[in-house]
């Protein structure tokens, strides 16, 4: 009943609830103006389960836990470090904010979010997936409106749930058919029952357009977008952050398993990956259209990130081994990257209270690290070598070609030029433009030690993603290789 | 016996009211109301579908159980988010939350 490999499979959980009670416990005893050192646990035991982790829980050969209701295999493992790696750098960000820092709370609905996204990654059955989904969402609702006084983030934070309970009830009721017409609930038993046909291709495609507007929200793409700019926007930054990053990725990796173990009867997935196909040029073409006007620096991200959902698509489309691995890939170069840019708008925003673009102006005079974070973020945002965001780019690319699907390349390239200049002119204003009538040198922006911590490990991610990408690509083609 | 599909005409029919109710209602109490019936609708159909199925597989019902316990505890932060919406700003009704707009 009981085994080892039973222990292992969720090692990262355990842990991770560990950490949460020992921080409930910890924080009651430190002074209000040292409970900010919650963060310090938080990001170093974040750091501590991941190297534990990769010590004693490496999964083998694919295997089935807890009752088949988690998968132990090197795709979910892999999504869980990015989880714990993105978690740990939000705690990071979070110790300055003026609302979340000194808050043990905060930290513990992090961990507890993260919990469900590492359980969104390994889940094989369809109770656990939504079960799963919504410990990953509930949390983030939470935390989104967590500034009570504060009108736009407790407005977001209601938008959003508004937004997220809509669609994951959607996506419920295509659940509940789904085990009426199949009788199970386990993904594999699933597939087995559409390569033989149990469903038929009308219905099973109901049931799937049902489901992907669940994970159409938590991946934001068009056109479930909606919510990410005014949530992003009114959502303390580094919750937009990680809401832009570990959130989408783990929409992503239920997505990925979904529909490449449970639904790979191909009359069913060509109408279906020419649906996706369609949605992935939709959000590359709106994102980065919509991100021209923008003036504020969280709201031209929020577009960015639709952008790049397209992007990440464009692999789930190819529905090949290299689509898999692409798309995983993708997504560790872009949370290094994303998260990269809401720090550098979280730090500038901590020591000015401004977010537009405008007042970005002689950043790179007023703090020249700052000013190349920045610019790492940017151009890795644009698709520039040596950044990650360029070798992403081409993987991406690389897999769609390969499946026949040159049209949406050639739709990617098209609006990667349209992005390239809508983040070249927020640079612009960082190393082109003078502060109107003021001298730089005295308005230095301080950068404190969690925040110096997290962006410059940041910045080296994305450059060492971006120059040495052959393990990082390895380690993402071993775990693609379990979905097939 | 009632046969399978009343069940799942009805279940259906109280999803599409349900949704009417969340994308018509101006009152953000309301719209958490109509959530639930949708989420009521998902349960009567995990009801329906175990009873005429398999019975000894209760997967049917532990999937049931535990959307509702997830349902009181979406709904619950929801009524707290409004409950923090309503002493600051004096509204529930969705319309008036346009601080964030394009």
């Amino acid at each position: 009943m009981f085994s080892s490999t039973m222990f292992a499979s969720i090692l990262p959980e355990i842990l991770l609830l560990l950490l949460g009670m020992v921080i409930l416990i910890v924080e009651p005893f430190w002074k209000e103006e040292k409970r900010r050192n919650v963060g310090w646990l938080t990001a170093g035991g974040l750091i501590a389960s991941i190297f534990i982790s990769l010590a004693f829980a490496q999964p083998g050969e694919p295997t089935s836990a807890l009752g088949g209701m988690i998968r132990f295999d090197w795709f979910g493992f892999f999504f869980k470090m990015l989880f714990m790696f993105a978690g740990a750098m939000t705690a990071l960000l979070m110790m300055d904010h003026q609302r979340l820092g000194a808050r043990g709370e905060a930290y513990l609905l992090l961990l507890a979010s993260l919990i469900g996204m590492n359980l969104m990654a390994v889940s094989s059955d369809l109770i656990m997936l939504f079960l799963s989904i919504e410990t990953a969402s509930i949390p983030l609702y939470v935390l989104a409106g967590f500034m009570l006084g504060d009108d736009r983030s407790t407005e977001a934070g209601f938008k959003y749930l508004l937004f997220g309970i809509l669609a994951t009830t959607v996506m419920l009721y295509g659940f509940s058919l789904v085990f009426g017409f199949s009788g199970t609930t386990n993904l594999y038993q699933l597939a087995e029952m559409f390569r033989v046909g149990a469903i038929t291709p009308l219905a099973a495609f109901g049931i799937l357009a049902l489901i992907l507007v669940g994970l159409g929200f938590k991946a934001a793409f068009v056109p479930f977008h909606f919510w990410a700019p005014d949530v992003y926007e009114g959502a303390p930054t580094p919750v937009a952050g990680f809401l832009s990053t570990a959130s989408k990725a783990a929409g992503y990796a239920v997505l990925l398993r979904l529909f490449l173990v449970a639904f790979p009867n191909p009359s069913l997935s060509a109408p279906w990956t020419l649906t996706l196909a369609i949605i992935a040029a939709l959000s590359m073409v709106v994102g980065n259209l919509l991100a021209l006007p923008q003036t504020n620096i969280k709201r031209l991200l929020a577009y960015s990130s639709i952008a790049h959902t397209g992007y990440t698509l464009i692999g789930v489309v190819a529905f090949t081994q290299l689509g898999a691995a692409s798309v995983i890939f993708y997504l560790a170069a872009y949370i290094l990257t994303n998260l990269l840019a809401f720090g550098v708008a979280m730090a500038f925003s901590q020591a000015t209270g401004l977010e537009n673009l405008e007042d970005y102006a002689g950043l790179s005079r007023r703090s020249p690290l700052l000013g190349l974070m920045m610019l790492s973020a940017f151009l890795s945002l644009t698709g520039m070598p040596p950044f990650g965001g360029f070798v992403a780019k081409v993987v991406v690319f690389a897999a769609g070609i390969q499946a026949g699907y040159t049209w949406l390349v050639i739709i990617g390239v098209l609006t990667s030029v349209v992005g390239a200049y809508y983040y070249l002119n927020a640079l612009k204003f960082v190393y082109l433009r003078r502060m109107p009538g003021e001298d730089e040198a005295s308005h230095p922006i301080p950068l404190s030690r969690p925040y110096a911590l997290a962006l410059v490990a940041l910045t080296i991610g994305v450059i060492l993603i971006g120059t040495i990408f052959a393990p990082w690509f390895n380690w993402a083609d071993a775990g693609a290789l379990n979905l097939f | 016996m009632v046969p399978l599909s009343w069940y799942l005409i009805f279940s259906a029919a109280l999803f599409s009211v349900g949704l009417f109710g969340v994308l018509t209602r101006r009152n953000a109490v309301a719209i958490l109301l109509g959530v639930e019936l949708m989420l009521n609708s998902v349960n009567v159909n995990l009801a329906a579908f175990w009873r005429y199925g398999n019975v000894t597989d209760i997967a049917g019902q532990v999937f049931a159980i535990i959307v509702f316990a997830v349902a009181a505890a979406e709904v619950s932060v929801g009524l707290a988010l409004v409950i923090s919406i309503y002493r600051k700003r004096n509204t529930v009704i969705a319309d008036d939350l346009d601080m964030l707009k394009f």
